[in-house]
């Protein structure tokens, strides 16, 4: 056995865009190679469930999860790489926040399962066929995990050490990230390695946006053309830079697109989409409820446009008369 | 929730009153000697601009079923704009909560000025008796419902190893 530091990485609910991340350190991952010893990486490698079993407690020293939570499958998992690591990383929005699987918080078990074997274009209508946990085939028993009532965010299951947010996070901030933890300086736990600082402050369209907005309509990015030089917010698109951290380089900007708040909110906030829709609404104009609702209709969806990456971590944390 | 709890179940209002308007006229309520129901806790904000979106939520989150805002008439607020912000947030608060499925008779806002304590008894007599016909959220239990289905692994890996 080499002398390298161990570290893994996992997935749980997610799109494998945060193992793309990875992999678009390009060159840069060849030496990580040679820093450390990947001894878990289910997308790229081959490795078993028993081969971490076996490890003694505490021999990784760090453990990449990213996706969020919603079988009991990945709960097990998780808790078994808590176990075995010293620093649990939050990887990316849907491992810190929930990211988009949590919006399915919008609707109960019995609503999405419904849809998705019964009521779906694509299925059979007839056959109602649903998967059950336990089931016979040829008189071997099957079992599937369980597919929770709730998508939840990685912390909800296991304490983190850090938070890395991003849809995917950049391969700059995980270089950083890496050497941080190679370096052995660490952070105090519990830290987000993004910097604590809202997006408008790395904006290049910074200067052009007024201290006082007063937006008349707002418009989705479909339904109009985006000045590339001007500040998107200022120009009646919602853009989420004033509520969401800084740290992604203001990317969907440079590509003429507004914020859709990946990175999540700063330490100071404790429900992004309040925050976010605080922001968006402080910076309407109207004095009255028709002319207000008249700006507002095309926020159509708010639960969508402010907790896009985030509903886990919503307050009231996604439909509240839900059935088991 | 026990047949007996809900029987004594009495709504829980938070409601966040102005400073200027409806905290005073709440007081004006009092000295007057009017009689409104006892269901809301009043929280004093120097204006109703004040209330961030996260202390609804959060109302709601600790256990409260209902939330009002109380605050001056457009035109007369002690910081000229604070009401119209609050009202431009309380415009997609409202669609939010919709999209969850929280009631709208559980979420308010009321411009009440100095002058009108008469109004505060109205208000809250009113949404007192329109959340009982609701019954209650009860945010806090549900979220220990909802959170048993991991704590049951939890406790079996913790048995297993």
């Amino acid at each position: 056995m080499s002398s390298k530091p161990k570290i893994a990485f996992y997935w749980c609910a997610s799109c494998g865009g945060c193992e793309e991340a990875v992999v678009d350190l390009a060159e840069d991952i060849l030496g990580v190679i040679e820093a450390v010893d990947i001894v878990l990486w289910p997308v790229a490698m081959d490795f078993k469930k028993t081969d971490i079993e076996t490890m003694a407690d505490k021999s990784i020293v760090a453990t990449f999860i990213n996706g969020a939570i919603r079988t009991s499958e990945q709960e097990e998992m998780v808790h078994l790489l808590r176990k075995k690591s010293q620093i649990v990383i939050s990887f990316g929005s849907c491992a810190c926040s929930g990211g988009i699987p949590a919006l399915a918080n919008q609707f109960d078990r019995e609503e999405i399962l419904r849809y998705v074997y019964e009521e779906a274009p694509s299925v059979e209508k007839n056959s109602k066929t649903r998967p059950e946990v336990k089931s016979k085939d040829n008189g071997n028993e099957l079992e599937i995990p369980q597919f929770r009532n709730i998508v939840r965010a990685l912390d909800e299951i296991v304490k983190v050490d850090y938070y890395l947010p991003g849809c995917p996070p950049t391969p700059k901030l995980i270089k950083e990230t890496v050497s941080v933890l190679l370096g052995g300086k660490l952070p105090p736990f519990g830290t987000n390695l993004a910097p604590d600082i809202s997006l408008c402050e790395e904006c290049p369209r910074k200067d052009s946006k007024p201290k006082d907005l007063s937006i008349i309509e707002f418009k989705k990015p479909s339904q109009g053309i985006i000045d590339p030089e001007k500040c998107i917010l200022t120009q009646g698109f919602i853009c989420l830079g004033p509520a969401t951290r800084k740290g992604c380089g203001a990317l969907c900007i440079k590509g003429n697109m507004p914020c859709t708040g990946c990175f999540g909110p700063t330490s100071k906030v404790r429900d992004y989409g309040a925050k976010a829709l605080s922001a968006i609404a402080s910076s309407a104009s109207g004095k009255d409820e028709k002319e207000i609702e008249k700006n507002f209709i095309q926020v159509s969806d708010p639960l969508g446009t402010f907790y896009r990456y985030g509903l886990s971590k919503f307050l009231l944390r996604g439909k509240v008369n839900r059935r088991s | 929730m026990t047949d007996k709890k809900e029987k004594n179940w009495e709504p829980k209002i938070v409601a966040f009153f102005c400073n200027w308007c409806t905290y005073t006229a709440a007081d004006l309520a009092g000295v007057s000697r009017l009689k409104y129901a006892p269901n809301v806790r009043v929280i004093r904000v120097m204006c109703s601009g004040r209330v961030d979106p996260q202390f609804i939520l959060e109302a709601f989150a600790k256990g409260a079923d209902g939330v009002l805002i109380g605050g001056c008439h457009p035109g007369d607020c002690h910081y000229s704009e604070g009401n119209y912000k609050t009202l431009r947030r309380v415009s997609l608060i409202k669609k939010l909560l919709a999209q969850v499925g929280i009631e709208e008779e559980r979420f308010r806002l009321e411009w009440i000025s100095g002058a009108e304590g008469e109004k505060v008894k109205i208000v809250i007599n009113d949404m007192t008796e329109k959340i009982r016909k609701l019954g209650p959220l009860n945010m806090p239990e549900k979220f220990l419902d909802w959170d048993k289905e991991i704590s049951e692994l939890e406790k079996e890996i913790e048995r297993v190893h």
